[in-house]
């Protein structure tokens, strides 16, 4: 079999004078949301702006109910805003776009499908490839995520972990130049989610896709992101920002990581305190 | 091996008691005929041809009224899944029409159609429609919203998310309403049948009728049993590869027999 690079190279994005060194590939501005639910008003978001670079995995971190959710499906354009605005590569986000894949806490997979049949759903809906190519492609991201044993497997057939690797494989595989993650390793139990922050840097690294990550675990957020941003619930607003420049690869059951987490957990408590 | 056994032994129970019951002579022939003469009636019926023209008389207004009722059913009770208007207003009638039985159209079949086989297809139609848009409704209404919304990240919209993503993920439903399409259709057909004499085709119904009003009593409980037959047949070749194909997949283990 023919092996493909991971990464196809492709023009880079014109770079856009900006204060990062990094060109911002998704720029939130001014985001604000409500929920109108009956005769209460839940107002989730409060003027959100955050610039995410090019190539960066950042974790948004927050207790739940905070709106971390909400601000990820805005950016993926599943949900729309009240006010403010994303933008990604500098064009306004209005609806889901195939550069911008999500990868939720349940697996979501189809089961009408084998596991490869979902990894060809998002190559199918790419008209530039050939058949050939997206079965490679597919083929490709299963190995990558350990799987090709189980291409024909009924997705119910699978574990949990199992399954939340056929869904990575299923947003890696059309090849996004974002990922946004929800939770993702949430349901999974803890041995199987330290197997697998060991893959998603190794394929962040090698593929260098931005990233945004949501979790409400600040150890699993410190373990993986270049930058750590805390949000605080009711509003749903930005608090503090932690730079991480821990070595990579990293072990979550690391003493300085652990050492780091504990320092920003203690940031994000103020700052659950203060807001309440 | 083991439960083909019980299976013989239980209909071979059956029938020993009926033939028992027979050779008792407390009943006359003409009230319950003995299975040697079901058996007769059945065989000289097929050499002769009567049964299997019947069969096919009867058969094909059932496919093509259920064809046509899944066709429209089908369609509308996705549609109706998707629309608040159209679940408030197909859906509703829909509804109504549903607990109607059947063959309660059969008058107005007749007033609009007369005799014809357009009458026959017009009940089963009817028979099936309903039953179908409900159940092609509610299943497509059951989809988790996630599926829709994992498609939609990777550009599936409109006819791509029907055909790909809501369609299949609604089959275990869309099976379950036609099999239940399938039974209101076929008991529709029979009551219509029995109900009413066709003059361009004599149906299994027709030759259960004749055969009370000629007290064949043998005549009426073979057609039964080929009625029988003819459902469970319908079962095996048009429902259940479907229904082993979705337990697979889904792992939803419902031992089927």
């Amino acid at each position: 079999m023919m092996r493909l690079p991971l990464v196809p190279a492709r023009p880079q994005p014109p770079a856009q004078p900006r204060s990062r060194s990094r060109a911002a590939k998704l720029v939130v501005e001014g985001i604000t949301k409500w929920y109108r639910t009956g005769a209460a008003n839940v107002h989730a978001l409060d003027d959100i702006s955050l610039e995410i670079g090019n190539g960066e995995f950042v974790c948004l971190v927050g207790a739940s109910g905070c709106g971390k959710s909400t601000l990820l499906d805005i950016m993926a354009g599943l949900t729309k805003a009240d006010a403010g605005r994303v933008l990604a590569d500098g064009e306004p986000v209005v609806r889901p776009g195939r550069q911008r894949l999500v990868m939720f806490q349940e697996p979501a997979l189809f089961p009408w499908l084998t596991a490869f049949g979902n990894v060809m759903f998002g190559l199918k809906l790419r008209d530039d490839l050939s058949n050939r190519e997206r079965r490679e492609i597919a083929w490709e991201h299963l190995a990558l995520v350990g799987l090709d044993e189980f291409a024909y497997a009924n997705i119910h057939e699978l574990s949990g972990g199992m399954k939340q690797r056929v869904a990575l494989a299923r947003v890696l595989a059309p090849d996004p130049q974002v990922l946004l993650m929800d939770e993702p390793f949430a349901a999974l139990d803890a041995m199987t989610r330290d197997q697998l922050y060991g893959d998603i840097q190794r394929i962040w690294s090698e593929s260098g896709k931005t990233i945004v990550f949501v979790t409400h675990d600040v150890r699993e957020a410190v373990c993986l992101g270049d930058r750590v941003v805390l949000m605080s619930p009711r509003p749903g607003h930005i608090g503090r920002e932690f730079k991480i420049s821990l070595p990579r690869p990293r072990d979550i059951n690391s003493p300085a990581l652990a050492e780091l987490a504990a320092q920003t957990a203690a940031a994000l408590k103020e700052a659950g305190a203060a807001s309440r | 091996m083991k439960r083909a056994t019980h299976i013989v032994l239980f209909f071979g129970t059956i029938i020993l008691i009926w033939w028992l019951a027979v050779a008792s002579g407390r009943w006359s022939p003409v009230i319950l005929p003995s299975p040697a003469s079901v058996a007769d009636y059945l065989w000289s019926s097929t050499l002769d041809g009567s049964l299997l023209d019947a069969t096919v008389v009867t058969v094909r207004r059932l496919l093509v009224g259920y064809l046509i009722g899944v066709a429209i059913g089908l369609p509308v009770g996705l549609i109706a899944s998707r629309s608040q208007l159209i679940e408030d207003t197909v859906g509703s009638l829909a509804l109504g029409f549903q607990t109607l039985p059947s063959v309660c159209w059969v008058p107005l079949a007749l007033i609009w159609f007369g005799q014809t086989e357009t009458a026959m297809l017009f009940v089963v139609i009817m028979g099936t429609v309903w039953s179908v848009i409900i159940a092609t409704d509610h299943g497509a209404r059951s989809i988790p919203p996630i599926f829709s919304r994992a498609a939609r990240t990777m550009g599936s919209e409109g006819f791509h998310q029907w055909t790909r993503v809501i369609l299949p993920a609604s089959l275990p439903f869309l099976v379950s309403g036609m099999k239940q399409g399938w039974a209101f259709a076929w008991r529709s057909l029979m009551a219509a049948e029995i109900y009413v004499t066709i003059l361009t085709g004599f149906g299994l119904g027709h030759l259960l009728h004749y055969g009370r009003e000629l007290n064949a009593m043998e005549q009426v409980i073979g057609v039964m049993l080929v009625i029988v037959v003819i459902g469970l047949a319908a079962d095996r070749v048009l429902f259940s590869p479907w229904e082993r194909f979705l337990h697979r997949r889904w792992g939803t283990n419902l031992q089927q027999s």
